[in-house]
């Protein structure tokens, strides 16, 4: 597209830069405007994102598009646009300042290679503001916030940068003389790339530390942070990246809903409460699940929540199931008219709503697990004699079975419907054999 | 017997269908109970489709990459709960000064920070207003149930491309995590509300393109090209139309649903999960003989003044029932201004309020 190029990609219009006298930023602005010269983009192709701070004025002054955000979050607005538009070339200009309230997205940028390229414009203190410290303000210097010094080690922008997979990384100064050919060669890569670009602030942190370029030079030594191409790596970026999961994604069937059909029919005329309470592991919430699919199956309507703890494989399972021949209003449980407990992690969990059931209220509870404090009346499970050997595998299905076979909400062949319906082949199979202990 | 089509669905997955029927493209979230479950189903979904689905490294950048990518032409969505919103609030500036489409969803939990995770609120209604800087105008619409869940996400993202601004679904963990069974008929038929008008307020957002008109974006005050000034005359025209365009259009944006009784002094109002318990609770009264009105409040901001006004004409009594500690009902008072009683039935305990409570609230 060399035909589109331009001879500057500043808009004149707006010049002279408001930076202060001395200040590094228009050189790098320059530099950046070069940069798109030599590579004759179109100024549509390309976005300048800006972060805030006296870096953040530059957006008004290039003729190609643009974006000024909020304070370090300019990298999450460039990876926006990229990954909505890969064909546009996006650049980041933050300060030091971006990088530290923005460190963050700034490594996990370079994780995840996002096809960016981030110039920081480096000049060690927040120049905006006037003068504190910064992330990367070295160690000893003199600022309104440290006035005895500062005390924290300087964050190292192109090292975090580095060990976090960026694609391409770079150190330089304001003064290289070969900063556009380092911008091109960023902007090229396919994946994350920044240029730590270190500068001057005469305003601020020059004066108060007296900071000149051969000082800034030898720091750089002090620091062994070297300038120059620091990594170059041809980690796949993750435009690439998510281009093979879209076209990985796209054999797959989009997201379908559980229709289920009234095929059976049902008595019931009020709602009724019911919560099954047991441990993980137990599959108490898929017994839930075939209690409201047969109920739906039998034209009710139904309700299910499920609760247990943030961990999974311990502590407590439980499913709330409200069964109505109205749709559900209130879904919410605080006196179930029917509790089955099937496990003391569950029992205990819910001891506050069966402790509020009154003597209308159901308790079944398996072996050991009756005798709660509650007015309700309560009832072994009593599973049939041939199904004992699957109790310990099977109590949720084998639950949902005697329930279903006690209560008469529904027809029992409902529930064996909602089994094939919503199982997997594999568990459907298992449960339908749980079942047929019933058929007699 | 009437054989019927039904489903087994959650908020969740009706919200994220909303979003991709509507021609949602892109999604950027965070993980945090309960509105995983959106982040999930868009994350599988969209690459199917060709759009972009990511978890961000936490919700400011998940937020971020939605803003930047609307600026670039996504229809943009993120979904989270109410500590997800406080790290979102900033940025929310930006989409309201950028005037970039977005549509967010907040699945409430109950309390301040961490809070009880993970039980229903409704506590986050007023800091969905007002969480950005400078107090500006966002569109709050509210379902009560699943098939709603769908049908205002559809219409959330009508309204962010027809204003250019942030809208919010604020729902709760009991909608979006509770599995239920629903009419598909409801899934499918749209409710008989007013159609979102196609043409934009202001301009229709043009994005970055190649070969087409250079655009710049900024979140400070800004002239119509877009770049920063300080003139105080163009500084508060801006913010002036910013606040402008969608309050002076809260008659098309509201949106509820009335169930009056002729003669009834009292109406109950309500919104969210706890307008279901307002409903069973005027069946159980009409039941017994009683009079009583409900009023369903959909859009929630901007306030439907003048909507609720007109329902209160002959009424004597306001209860409202929400899962906070009155947060809507300070406006209702506003609105009432004295004149009307108001009662509240408010739950913050972890359960969902009971229809008996409003009962009971009723009677007084």
């Amino acid at each position: 597209m060399a035909e589109m190029g331009l001879d500057t990609y500043i808009a004149e219009e707006n010049l002279p830069y408001e930076f202060c006298p001395g200040c590094s930023h228009g050189k790098v602005l320059g530099a950046v405007s070069d940069s798109l010269k030599q590579q004759g983009l179109d100024p549509t192709e390309v976005v300048i994102v800006t972060d805030i701070g006296c870096v953040g004025l530059s957006d008004k002054y290039f003729v190609t598009h643009a974006f000024h955000g909020l304070h370090g979050r300019a990298i999450t607005y460039a990876s926006g646009i990229k990954m909505q538009n890969p064909d546009l070339k996006v650049v980041v200009l933050i300060g030091d300042g971006g990088c530290g309230i923005g460190g963050h997205h700034l490594l996990n940028a370079a994780r995840s290679n996002t096809d960016v390229t981030v110039l920081v414009f480096n000049n060690f203190n927040f120049g905006m503001t006037g003068g504190q410290h910064s992330a990367t303000t070295p160690l000893d210097s003199i600022t309104p916030t440290t006035s005895f010094g500062s005390t924290d080690a300087p964050m190292d922008i192109a090292g975090t940068a580095k060990v976090n997979g960026g694609g391409f990384v770079a150190r330089a100064t304001a003064f290289d003389k070969n900063l556009p050919e380092m911008i091109n060669k960023a902007m090229n890569h396919d994946g994350f790339a920044l240029i730590d670009i270190w500068e001057l602030c005469t305003a601020y942190y020059v004066v108060r530390n007296d900071f000149g370029r051969k000082e800034m030079m030898n720091y750089m030594d002090s620091m062994n942070m070297e300038s120059g191409l620091l990594q170059e790596t041809d980690r796949s970026s993750f435009q690439t990246n998510y281009k093979n999961v879209q076209e990985q994604a796209s054999k797959q069937k989009p997201m379908g809903g559980l229709i289920l059909e009234t095929k059976f029919s049902s008595n019931l005329d009020k709602p009724i409460r019911i919560v099954l309470a047991g441990a993980a592991g137990q599959k108490v919430v898929s017994a839930g699940n075939l209690l409201a699919s047969a109920a739906t199956l039998s034209g009710l309507w139904t309700s299910r929540r499920a609760d247990f703890p943030i961990t999974i494989q311990t502590g407590f399972s439980v499913a709330e199931v409200v069964i109505s021949p109205e749709p559900v209003l209130y879904s919410g449980v605080i006196k179930p008219d029917v509790a089955a407990l099937v496990a003391p992690e569950g029992r205990d969990k819910i001891a506050r709503l069966t402790k509020a059931m009154d003597k209308t209220g159901l308790i079944y509870f398996s072996e050991g697990l009756g005798n709660v404090d509650s007015k309700a009346k309560q009832l072994p499970l009593l599973f049939p004699e041939s199904a004992q050997k699957e109790v310990r595998k099977n109590i949720s299905a084998l639950t949902a079975g005697y329930l279903t076979q006690e209560l008469r909400l529904f027809p029992f062949e409902a529930l064996q419907e909602a089994v094939r319906l919503i199982q997997k082949p594999k568990i459907a199979e298992i449960n339908l054999g749980v079942l047929a202990h019933f058929k007699s | 017997m009437n054989s019927e089509r039904r489903e087994m669905v959650d908020g969740a997955a009706a919200i994220a269908r909303g979003a991709l029927d509507v021609g949602c493209n892109f999604f950027a979230g965070y993980p945090i109970t309960p509105a995983s479950g959106i982040l999930t189903h868009m994350l599988r979904e969209l690459p199917k489709i060709g759009g972009t689905g990511i978890q961000g490294e936490d919700e400011i950048s998940s937020i971020g990459h939605c803003i930047g990518a609307a600026t670039a032409g996504a229809t943009a969505f993120t979904a989270s709960s109410g500590p997800g919103l406080s790290l979102y609030s900033e940025n929310i500036g930006l989409a309201i000064m950028m005037e970039v489409p977005l549509v967010i969803t907040i699945s409430q939990r109950l309390g301040p920070s961490t809070g009880a995770a993970t039980a229903a609120a409704q506590g986050d209604i007023q800091f969905m207003r007002w969480c950005n800087s400078g107090g500006y105008p966002v569109i709050v619409l509210s379902p009560t149930n699943i098939p709603e869940s769908y049908h205002l996400t559809k219409r959330a993202f009508k309204l962010a491309k027809r204003f250019r601004n942030p809208v919010f679904i604020a729902t709760d963990k009991e909608t979006v995590m509770t599995t239920e069974s629903v009419a598909v008929s409801e899934m499918t038929e749209t409710p008989d509300w007013p159609e979102v008008p196609d043409e934009p307020v202001g301009e229709l957002l043009d994005p970055y393109r190649v070969n087409g008109k250079i655009h710049h974006y900024t979140g400070s005050s800004h002239t119509e090209e877009g770049h920063i000034t300080k003139d105080p005359s163009i500084i508060a025209d801006l913010n002036e139309r910013l606040r402008e365009k969608i309050e002076s259009r809260v008659d098309e944006l509201s949106l509820v649903k009335s169930d009056l009784d002729d003669g009834a002094d009292t109406l109950i109002l309500s919104y969210g999960i706890s307008a279901r318990s307002m409903e069973a609770a005027v069946n159980q009264l009409r039941a017994k003989g009683e009079k009583v009105s409900a009023l369903t409040v959909y859009s929630l901001w901007p306030i439907p003044e003048k909507k609720i006004l007109e329902y209160l004409k002959d009424v004597k009594r306001i209860i409202i029932p929400e899962m906070n500690h009155g947060q809507y009902r300070q406006e209702i008072e506003r609105l009432t201004n004295g004149t009307i009683e108001l009662v509240g039935v408010n739950r913050v305990d972890t359960f969902l309020i009971t229809p008996e409570e409003i009962v009971e609230a009723y009677h007084g």
